[in-house]
């Protein structure tokens, strides 16, 4: 059913914001930040994933986090203190816990040893003479169990996870057992006072007992007293029952499920061969008129006028609120939430008009321009005004989908615990400018790097807490994550105060790789920049932490398919930093407007190291077709984009173009040659698959100022596509 | 306007006729979304001759065939007079360069004749039937394979 | 006649799930995060039945259940307590504040709305 995986997708999404606040939580209860409050919302939010878990049958979160919230509950109540060994294993429980939703939303395996381990932990603090009583992961017995009665009262301690089904919800009675023969049952009810407080009726207990069978009612009134000794809070009627009914026992018993120490009761059966009765019945529908109004007076207190009553309440409510304007209950809803929720496609829609009205509006200006208008003129004061208005609406637009990092900031968190745990290093992150706002997709793909790049610092950069000390460094390390916008991006550091980069080694290893030529003489910089290198892993054997064949060039390339640039900055002995520097957002980007063979193409910015005009001494054939430029000392592939792209056969005089050299993902750099440039500019991101499909070579198109199409260069395609020149037919079939 | 059947309420569709090199071609209404003069489009590179490149349709980006191409004829040499109709194919729009669009049409089912074997193989893998109205002979296009699938005349729908 | 009922869970989830279950059986449903939230709603709508949770923020269920139970106003709604805890001493607590009934999280659809026809005038 939709609504049900409309609702499925709600509870992971809360799960996600429950599994934060249970984070930050339990940090600032190992800070010793922490007040009652605290620990209240830590538990409630391991109780709300169980709540939500329960309901779609997700048996293995349920049961991990019922074990969790019991030992939570230990805290809150105060029954055990929260050591910092105790907070750590809550935390790593938080973690487990978050695995767990996540394996329950996107499929795959947990490590159950784990899993199991951890619940043994849990159920020790509750019960330290538990010993491994934990349940096997995969316990059979923990199977849902539809028929379970969910108002059994008593010592149901275990929870039962019971699924939701929206089948049959209008059907008959779900508790239908299988029609026997008609029993007989007489039923003796006399309500407490207490009943009736509770909003209980007894009508509404003779109308559920009706509703079983043929019921024939008595009801005794022996018990009213006089008047003037009648309690208007009182119960005094007592009623007698007969009922033929094809169900048992249980389910006449049920009716009296939430009123049971409310009243008394007795069921018998009777034999069906004993037809005597000891009153005389009257029909149903007079004893429930009877029972409504009496019920009903008890309850409301019938000595007080009810017009008295409504003034009363008027005025409580009045004084319990002066404030507040009389609102409706939805009205009152509305103050209380001030966010809305808004399907991503929504927004996105709205990004694309309003990158249309950009185009538009910059079209409208060039063809008022092309009139011959005056500047001062009316219609170009106006149109000022609407460009100052569009880029508003732009910058407004485009705050929609800006997030704050802090979410993947605090997963950061737990990537600290478990590389300090496997190293056995002393470590303390500290975290700056988690507010710091960026596109929802970057912040999704910079999870990958990010988590790298602590790893790397805590493996690679921290000494051991032996080797610190002997340093005269404080044995804890500490690694600094910090966000910040700075001229239209947003620049985010990752810094640790170990070692730093060791030069030697790393100098040895690339000639060693033959990276790097063994009498190069390479600046500091450019040897730090080397662990980019492709391939490059500083650490001397592979470990466990950062040894699984990620290097630096991977997250060097995620940053720069984000459009974003990394630096690094390494102080021997004082620590590394890392600088990524990224784009607001994911929808524009910044281009290097250009013209090959007649068209405009766009090369992005990010992409290009420098412009220049190509001499003639540079340039150089190389076998039949190649030609290379030498840019200080290197000979780097010479690339005529047009030719490249198809536009034109010949390929260019270089000299007659403007070269730009150009980085690749993998850090190659070429050159490629180009008509002429045009200029720098900030462009639309226009999806070229969305009614066509890839194009080899183009990255996506883009709407120019004056309304015609520009397609963006794929500058790792164009310079990958020169050096497997044989496989282009090929290509050109494919992307037909 | 030519009203075919116009009492015939059975399975009516209703059709856009255009010529394209002196024939006669249709395609289902349901599928156009928009008729528009020529606009200069930006070609792609590598793609095939018949994709006349992409244009700018209201802030998506539109790739606009040359119908007559991809049929086997003759390209196209467009002018202002030439015409784009955009239509939906499955979840893509696409733009058809044709002549000119000329006559709505409103047609049952029966009255679609199967494609003649004379027609080329490539032709007749875009064409669904022939249509006769008034003494003209109209094809009727299935729109399904004109942008990417290749031709396949074992194929037809 | 449509039933009004007011659900006061903190949970988005279960908030939904109660909405799609009451609504499919035809009530009416307004809605509530939480204790407070929940008076808020009462002062300007009087419903047939409450569902609330118990473990909830600024004000929990079991002084929500106080507080109506003390208004001369809301004092004869019944109140059906919705709550993971089917620990006895839970649910007599709520019991003794004055809940009507009770329905254990997971909860069954259809025991729901049953016990809310149980319980509603």
């Amino acid at each position: 059913m939709d609504s049900m995986a409309a609702i499925r997708q709600t509870f992971f999404q809360e799960c996600e914001e429950q599994l934060a606040e249970l984070e930050t939580g339990l940090l600032s209860i190992e800070s010793g930040d922490s007040d009652h409050d605290t620990v209240n919302a830590v538990f409630r939010a391991v109780h709300s994933i169980k709540g939500g878990a329960g309901a779609f049958g997700l048996d293995e979160l349920v049961r991990f986090a019922h074990t969790f919230e019991t030992a939570l509950d230990l805290v809150r109540s105060g029954r055990i203190e929260a050591d910092a060994a105790l907070v750590r294993l809550m935390l790593r429980s938080s973690d487990t816990l978050a695995d767990l939703v996540r394996v329950s939303r996107d499929g795959g395996a947990m490590d159950d040893q784990r899993v199991a381990h951890l619940h043994d932990e849990l159920t020790r603090i509750a019960d330290p003479d538990a010993a491994t009583a934990a349940p096997a992961v995969s316990a059979p017995e923990a199977s849902v169990d539809q028929t379970a009665n969910a108002g059994e009262a008593g010592d149901d301690d275990g929870f039962v996870p019971l699924q939701v089904s929206f089948d049959g919800l209008l059907g008959g009675d779900a508790d239908a057992e299988p029609v026997a023969a008609d029993s007989i049952f007489r039923i003796w009810f006399r309500p407490k006072p207490e009943l009736y407080a509770k909003a209980n009726d007894a009508a509404k207990i003779l109308r559920e007992i009706c509703s079983l069978g043929e019921a024939d009612i008595a009801c005794d009134v022996s018990a009213v007293p006089v008047l003037a000794e009648l309690d208007p809070e009182g119960a005094y009627l007592s009623w007698t029952i007969r009922l033929v009914t094809g169900l048992g026992e249980d389910a006449v018993r049920e009716v009296f499920e939430f009123v049971e120490f409310d009243c008394e009761f007795t069921v018998e059966q009777e034999m069906p061969a004993d037809p005597v009765f000891d009153f005389e019945p009257e029909p149903v529908a007079a004893v429930l008129d009877q029972a409504a109004s009496l019920a009903e007076g008890e309850a409301e207190a019938p000595a007080i006028p009810q017009k008295v009553m409504d003034r009363i309440a008027e005025v409580a409510v009045k004084d319990a609120a002066p404030a507040k304007p009389a609102a409706g209950g939805q009205s009152a809803q509305a103050q209380a939430s001030q966010t809305i929720r808004v399907d991503l496609d929504r927004v996105d829609r709205l990004i694309d008009l309003v990158g249309e009205l950009v185009i538009n509006q910059s079209m409208l200006t060039q063809r008022v321009t092309e009139a011959g208008i005056a500047r001062l003129s009316e219609v170009a004061v106006g149109l000022d005004d609407l460009e100052q208005l569009t880029r508003e609406i732009q910058d407004s637009v485009m705050a929609i989908r800006a997030q704050p990092v802090r979410p993947i900031f605090q997963r950061m968190s737990r990537v600290v615990r478990e590389v300090a745990e496997m190293t056995g290093k002393s470590v303390r992150l500290v975290t700056e400018g988690e507010a710091c706002e960026v596109d929802k997709t970057v912040i999704e793909r910079l999870a990958d790097p990010l988590t790298h790049m602590i790893r790397n610092a805590i493996d690679h950069g921290l000494e051991t807490p032996e080797e610190r000390v002997e340093t005269g460094k404080p044995e804890q390390g500490s690694v600094r994550l910090t966000a910040a916008h700075r001229s239209g991006r947003v620049v985010i550091e990752v810094a640790d105060d170990g070692a730093g980069i060791n030069r030697q080694r790393v100098l040895e290893k690339a000639v060693a790789n033959g990276l790097v030529d063994p009498n190069a003489q390479l600046s500091d910089g450019e040897i730090d920049d080397l662990i980019f290198h492709p391939g490059f892993s500083t650490a001397g054997s592979v470990s466990d932490v950062s040894g699984r064949g990620v290097g630096m060039d991977v997250v060097k390339s995620s940053i720069q398919a984000l459009g974003g640039r990394i630096s690094i900055a390494s102080q021997p002995g004082a620590g590394s930093t890392f600088t990524m520097s990224l784009p607001l957002t994911l929808a524009v980007l910044d281009g290097m407007v250009v013209n090959v063979a007649g068209q405009t193409l766009v090369v992005p910015l990010t992409a290009i190291v420098e412009t220049l005009q190509p001499k003639e001494a540079d340039v150089h054939g190389l076998g039949e077709t190649s030609r290379v430029v030498s840019m200080r000392g290197a000979f780097l592939p010479l690339i005529d984009v047009g030719h490249e792209l198809g536009y034109r056969e010949a390929e260019t005089d270089p000299l007659d173009g403007v070269a730009i050299m150009v980085e690749t993902e993998n850090r190659a750099q070429s050159v490629l040659l180009v008509d002429s440039i045009v200029g720098q500019q900030q462009v639309v991101i226009k999806s070229l698959e969305a009614n066509y499909g890839h194009v080899f070579g183009v990255a996506a198109a883009t709407i120019l100022g004056d309304g015609q199409v520009a397609v963006i260069v794929d500058v790792d395609a164009v310079v990958a596509g020169r050096r497997a020149e044989p496989d282009l037919a090929n290509r050109k079939r494919t992307a037909a | 306007m030519t009203h075919v059947n116009e009492h015939d309420t059975a399975s009516s569709n209703e059709l856009i006729a255009f010529r394209l090199g002196g024939q006669e071609f249709c395609v289902d209404i349901m599928s156009v979304r928009d008729i528009r003069g020529w606009t200069p489009t930006t070609p792609l590179p590598h793609s095939p001759d018949y994709v006349k490149g992409v244009i700018n349709l209201r802030g998506s980006v539109l790739p606009v065939i040359d119908l007559a191409a991809r049929l086997g004829f003759s390209s196209t040499e467009p002018t202002a007079r030439h015409v784009i109709i955009v239509t939906q194919v499955g979840t893509q729009s696409v733009g058809l360069l044709v002549d000119a669009v000329s006559d709505i049409l409103t047609i049952t089912d029966d009255k679609i004749q199967p494609t003649p074997d004379v027609a080329s193989a490539l032709a007749r893998c875009f064409m669904k039937g022939v249509l006769a109205v008034e003494g003209r002979m109209i094809s009727l296009i299935g729109l399904d394979s004109v942008l990417h699938t290749h031709p396949n005349p074992g194929s037809v729908n | 006649m449509t039933k009004l009922v007011l659900t006061v869970d903190d949970s988005r989830t279960i908030r939904e799930m109660l909405r799609a279950t009451l609504v499919e059986a035809g009530m009416e449903v307004l809605q509530a995060e939480d204790g407070v939230q929940g008076l808020e709603v009462l002062e300007g709508a009087v419903p047939d039945v409450i569902v609330t949770d118990i473990n909830m923020p600024r004000m929990d269920g079991f002084g929500f259940i106080e507080a109506v139970r003390d208004s001369a106003r809301h004092r004869a709604i019944p109140i059906l307590v919705l709550t993971t805890e089917s620990v006895g001493d839970k649910k007599d607590r709520a019991r003794r504040l004055g809940a009507t009934g009770w329905i254990v999280k997971p909860f069954d659809p259809a025991k729901l709305v049953n016990a809310i026809h149980r319980v509603a005038a």
